[in-house]
């Protein structure tokens, strides 16, 4: 496949994951190469947001390796706050911090952990937040703002630290219908933009048009693994069938 | 009722008064920084000191006020740590009021945590950076009505300053009753008084709430 020219930017090498007893990870592997949009999918509790954790450090391991550009991903190691300023997160409950304006909330990371110039910044996150169409609500404060906008505000967020790649993990799950599409836009214009993205959703539809490769995990293993022209059009095993099929419903 | 020996007593209640809030501002600004550090050294867990803090919290908050003060101003002494009145009446409320305060802080740190930290941290916020700019912030917005509660609860404490004799409103009120009888005007001014030093603080607690509270509630 053509990825396999391109740089290999996060590496999860052979990882185990247990919670105590719980093994929720054996022998893991999965790389994200540069501009590509890598979308997980698969049932609940099978360790999608799991494994997002780990590429940026948030979850330790028990075994194996994880790296970004050939460096160690771990959380209790120092360069692990400059490895996160290159992997932005999305949250499916948004956490934008509550104290803070959408303006304050987009800036203060750039400010404070990159130490970029606050008037640089600010002009970027007033550009970034136009784009997403929240301009007027700079000044506002999270909870004046819908699930949808406070869903776009955290991606600016991300996004003005200038990451390379981006971890979402269902980030409209907890959407009103009504409100999922202005964010999944966001994220389509951004892989139009060629931004590596690692995608963990529910929305088949929306993984279909965006994935340019797809992971269906089942516990704990990639069950099954290819385009999106592939996965969906064309299961292969028996549990990706049956997978989609619960989905089906929804797409007529 | 006769004004005329409530006006010869108002320069000993003003006097009391402002004993009362001396010792009073001192003592719940060491119960803040004191209830502040046994939250973190608790929330933290961290070895040892969160086991010290929690037994320190759990004496002085199931003992009275009275006592500690006793215990302070006089069994210290004996030990061969002398202690000025006015002092060990700071200590004490400072003690009790920290023992108060951490519990208060602590639930306020527990609310905010988790995800939120989460969040900062994967922005690429070291830790002390999320505490002083994410934790902090709100884990003492939501501690603030409790606080307020507190500082007032702790004024109220100090009526038994007089117990070491310190001469605080009660103790002036109590004196002047023993010398004079003058039972109804020194009982009035010593509601009066109280309440010139609580309703301000109430009012301002308010204030303070709402402020801080403004940006996360909004109202
Ligand atoms: N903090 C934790 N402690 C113990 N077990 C956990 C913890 N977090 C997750 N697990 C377990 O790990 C497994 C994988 O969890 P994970 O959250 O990665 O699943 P998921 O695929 O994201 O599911 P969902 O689609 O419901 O979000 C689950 O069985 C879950 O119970
Ligand atoms: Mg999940």
């Amino acid at each position: 496949m053509s990825e396999n020219k391109k740089e290999e930017i996060i590496k999860v090498n052979h990882i185990t994951k247990r919670y105590d007893d719980n093994s929720v990870l054996e022998d893991f592997s999965l790389s994200v190469y540069e501009g590509e949009v890598v979308v997980i999918v698969g049932p609940s509790g099978c360790g999608k947001s799991t494994i997002l954790r780990i590429m940026n450090g948030l979850e330790p391991i028990q075994k194996g390796e994880v790296t970004y550009r050939g460096e160690k991903v771990d959380g209790k190691l120092g360069s692990i706050t400059r490895i996160r300023e290159k992997v932005g997160m999305v949250f499916q409950s948004y956490e934008l911090f509550p104290h803070k304006t959408i303006l304050q909330n987009v800036m203060l990371a750039p400010v404070l952990v990159q130490k970029r110039d606050k008037k640089e910044v600010k002009e970027e996150a007033l550009q970034l937040l136009a784009r997403v169409g929240l301009a007027e609500k700079k000044d506002s404060y999270p909870r004046q703002l819908s699930g949808g906008q406070k869903q776009r505000v955290a991606i600016v967020r991300a996004l003005c630290m200038h990451p390379e790649v981006l971890l979402f993990d269902e980030v409209t799950a907890a959407l009103d219908p009504e409100m999922v599409r202005e964010v999944l836009e966001v994220i389509l214009s951004l892989a139009k933009e060629g931004k590596t993205m690692v995608i963990v959703t529910h929305e088949m539809a929306f993984a279909e048009a965006i994935a340019d490769r797809v992971i269906f995990l089942d516990a704990g293993q990639i069950e099954e693994e290819g385009t999106a022209e592939e996965f969906f059009r064309h299961p292969k095993s028996e549990r990706a069938k049956q997978f989609l099929n619960s989905f089906t419903y929804e797409k007529k | 009722m006769n004004w005329e020996v409530i006006g010869s007593y108002l320069p000993l209640y003003w006097k009391a008064m402002l004993l009362t809030l001396r010792i009073g501002w001192i003592g719940i600004v060491f119960a803040i920084l004191l209830g502040v550090l046994c939250a973190i050294v608790r929330f933290y867990k961290i070895p040892v000191l969160s086991q010290l803090a929690g037994v320190y919290i759990e004496v002085f908050r199931n003992t009275p006020l009275l006592v500690q003060l006793f215990f302070l101003y006089f069994a210290l002494p004996k030990i061969g740590i002398p202690i000025r009145a006015d002092f060990c009446g700071a200590l004490g409320l400072a003690l009790l009021g920290g023992a108060y305060m951490a519990e208060t802080f602590r639930s306020g740190l527990e609310s905010v945590a988790g995800i939120q930290t989460e969040s900062a941290l994967s922005l690429g916020m070291n830790k002390s950076q999320v505490v002083t700019h994410i934790i902090f912030p709100q884990a003492f917005a939501r501690s603030v009505p409790s606080f307020v509660a507190n500082i007032i609860f702790l004024l109220k404490e100090t009526s038994v300053f007089s117990a070491i004799s310190l001469m605080d409103l009660m103790f002036t009120a109590k004196d002047l009753i023993g010398l004079y009888y003058k039972t109804t005007e020194c009982l009035t001014l010593l509601v009066v008084f109280y309440a010139l030093i609580l309703i301000p603080v109430s009012v301002l607690g308010d204030r303070l709430e709402r402020r801080v509270r403004h940006a996360e509630f909004g109202d």
